[in-house]
């Protein structure tokens, strides 16, 4: 079994599902050749031929536009944006179309494709490649956003939001892509989607977290084992549709619930997850629900970018005051 | 210096506004029968196009966007495309839809409010109605890709009208179709309004045609009056495609004869003289001469099609008032393949809470 990085992961789960499905197809900016700016598609245009795996011209929009036109005529597009920041123009598609298909002709046509893009901060990357911006496609009805955290994550969850029969918005923590090996099997089994992981089981607090974050929460969840405290953490994973179940588990055993997410605070995805513990879970609360978020600002460029981002102090300090409640 | 390209847009006519010829006929048109067809299709469209707008007048449809003066245009496409190839339509192409097996009811179920409308029982793999403008360009390149990888002998039409050749995604769905050779043919349907804006605002191009130029495939512009003309170079196009020498770019130049909708008032906007001078071009009237003189054609016979179509569209019409409204809980079953959990929730409530709000609408 090979010890792999996350983005080496993704780019085995496409080869696999490359080999085995003759729908599936790779386009986007650079991902021929050149293998994708993060090499994401390093080595399958040469192993797969220029008609599965090839460079468009340079719009967003079109990117995703094709990739729902070719879904609807029974293809399995992956569709790669460079960055999170150029990910906009294909909002319109997205909002439009991909999530209204199967709807808007009663289940004739479908749309069976995946958008993958990085995201997040970290990487001392230039303006408008940083930010975190998952909440908005959490916001549209008919697409899934899935976020992988680890090697395992990455490859098992690429397949299934490959094989899903409709739309998935799939974003990478591009900050950890490289960040650790895990051994993973080559063996096209995927994981399920709409469904959220225990990263470590705990009975003192719910730690709710996603992507790159589920580092700095891991973190911080050894150094409260330090003091006795037992954090329980949850790698959300299925960004929408969220597994509202393991977290009401949780906080049902734990009693106190902190989130923490990279991307700004208002209307953000730990806004959600919030409403429902309160909605849900309120009488098994011995305290106030907490976020760890980033600030409600543009994301600063990168000599400031990690003090934007949540720390691992940030978190224990909150962890700390939610259990002082 | 000197030039290093350079390019020249065709203009095709086969029969005039007078109903006389043009230019030598293609083949196809030489066939009185097959002329008659088209008439007879145009004129369906249109007698269902005007019961539509009534329907709405009287309140038993919503909004309507009325394709009165397309029929050429719209029928031509149509007439031209095989039965596997793939259209996507923007919102008023009646004539293409009804063509390729649309239902008439469907187009008044659309309309009408329900979602059913866009199931077609007919063209299976053909696109949905497509309201934001220009978006449908890229589905079709996307279908058209499709049949490329799979080495089918099939196109993708999409229509788009005037307006929507300022719309980004028209102009990047031609630029991937010039760079990957699609089988493709993008249609410009050029009414000369867009609403309530007129060409000249929307663009400084001497033609809509030439908007190809750039993408490296040829452009053409047709009468959009002139069905012999729409069908004859939409069947080239086709045929350029299937033969894997990529898009084309075809602009029919028409006139929205109608209303931008039933919500519009164009008379705000657009003079009288105009729009007279805009009926003497229109479709039937110069196919009906044509036919009259080639002898096929007679007072009658245009009877009998006109009661013909006004008892296909009665027929329409009940089956749309007939239709019952969807299931509340449709507007959740086909949202994913499976009901997320989450959905279930609120799918029980929609129930429950059904009609609450007065279930006036529909």
């Amino acid at each position: 079994m090979a010890e792999v990085t996350l983005i080496d992961a993704l780019t085995m789960a496409m080869a696999w599902e490359l080999e085995h499905d003759a729908r599936v197809v790779i386009l986007g900016e650079d991902v021929g050749v050149n293998g994708g700016v993060f090499r994401a598609t390093a080595g399958l245009q040469q192993r797969f031929g220029e008609d599965r795996v090839y460079d468009t011209p340079l719009a967003e929009g079109m990117i995703a536009g094709v990739s729902i036109g070719m879904a609807t005529q029974g293809m399995r597009p992956i569709a790669e944006i460079q960055f999170m920041g150029f990910i906009y123009p294909t909002v319109d598609q997205i909002i439009n179309h991909a999530g209204r298909f199967r709807n808007r002709t009663r289940g004739r046509l479908t749309c069976p494709m995946v958008l993958r893009a990085p995201y997040g901060g970290g990487i001392h990357a230039p303006e408008q490649h940083s930010e975190s911006t998952e909440a908005l496609f959490a916001h549209m009805p008919g697409v899934r956003v899935v976020i992988p955290s680890s090697p395992t994550r990455a490859y098992g969850l690429l397949l299934a939001a490959i094989r899903d029969p409709d739309p998935v918005i799939f974003l990478e923590p591009k900050r950890i892509y490289r960040l650790n090996k895990q051994e993973v099997e080559d063996n096209g089994k995927a994981l399920d989607l709409d469904v959220c992981y225990i990263l470590r089981e705990g009975s003192d607090v719910t730690l709710v977290t996603w992507g790159a974050m589920t580092f700095e929460t891991m973190k911080a969840a050894d150094q409260m084992s330090r003091s006795g405290i037992r954090c329980e953490v949850i790698d959300l994973a299925s960004i929408s549709p969220i597994d509202y179940d393991t977290i009401l588990e949780s906080v049902e055993k734990t009693g106190r619930l902190v989130i923490i997410h990279e991307a700004a605070r208002t209307c953000g995805v730990g806004a959600e997850i919030a409403a429902i513990v309160a909605e849900k879970g309120m009488y098994d609360l011995k305290g106030p629900i907490r976020r760890v978020t980033g600030y409600d600002v543009v994301m600063p460029l990168y000599r400031r970018e990690l003090d934007y981002m949540p720390s691992v102090k940030k978190i224990t300090d909150t962890i700390r005051q939610t259990l002082d409640d | 210096m000197e030039t290093i390209a350079d390019f020249e847009i065709q203009y095709s006519q086969f029969l005039g506004p007078d109903g006389k010829p043009s230019a030598d006929m293609p083949e196809f048109a030489k066939d009185p029968e097959a002329l008659i067809d088209l008439y007879r299709q145009m004129t369906e469209t249109r007698v269902f196009d005007t019961k539509a707008i009534n329907l709405q007048r009287t309140g038993k449809l919503g909004t309507y966007a009325s394709c009165l003066g397309h029929e050429a245009t719209h029928v031509g496409i149509a007439a031209a495309m095989q039965e596997d190839d793939v259209l996507a339509p923007s919102y008023r192409e009646y004539g293409a839809m009804l063509y390729r097996g649309v239902k008439m009811s469907e187009i008044l179920l659309f309309w009408g409010g329900d979602e059913r409308g866009s199931d077609f029982r007919g063209p299976k793999g053909d696109f949905p109605f497509c309201v934001p403008i220009g978006t449908q360009c890229l589905h079709s390149a996307g279908a058209a890709m499709a049949f490329q990888l799979r080495g089918e002998k099939r196109c993708a039409v999409s229509m788009n009208g005037d307006g929507g050749t300022s719309e980004g995604a028209f102009y990047e769905a031609m630029n991937i179709a010039g760079a990957r050779k699609l089988p493709v043919v993008f249609m410009v349907i050029n009414n000369k309004w867009a609403i309530s804006v007129p060409i000249e605002s929307q663009t400084a191009s001497q033609t809509l045609a030439q908007k190809s130029v750039a993408t490296g495939f040829p452009g053409i512009q047709v009468d959009g009056n002139d069905i012999i003309a729409v069908k004859h170079w939409v069947e080239r196009a086709l045929q350029r495609g299937r033969n894997g020498d990529g898009a084309t770019l075809i602009e029919a130049v028409t006139y929205r004869l109608s209303d931008h909708t039933t919500a519009d008032d164009a008379s705000r906007y657009r003079k009288k003289d105009e729009v007279e001078d805009a009926w003497k071009l229109e479709p039937l009237l110069r196919m009906r001469s044509y036919l009259t003189d080639l002898g096929v054609w007679d007072d009658d016979k245009e009877q009998q099609l006109l009661d013909e179509a006004a008892e296909k569209v009665d027929a329409a019409v009940q089956e749309y008032l007939n239709t019952p409204k969807p299931p509340i809980e449709a507007m959740f079953d086909y949202m994913y393949e499976e009901l997320p959990d989450f959905l279930e929730e609120q799918r029980q409530q929609a129930i429950e809470y059904g009609d609450t709000n007065g279930g006036k609408h529909g």
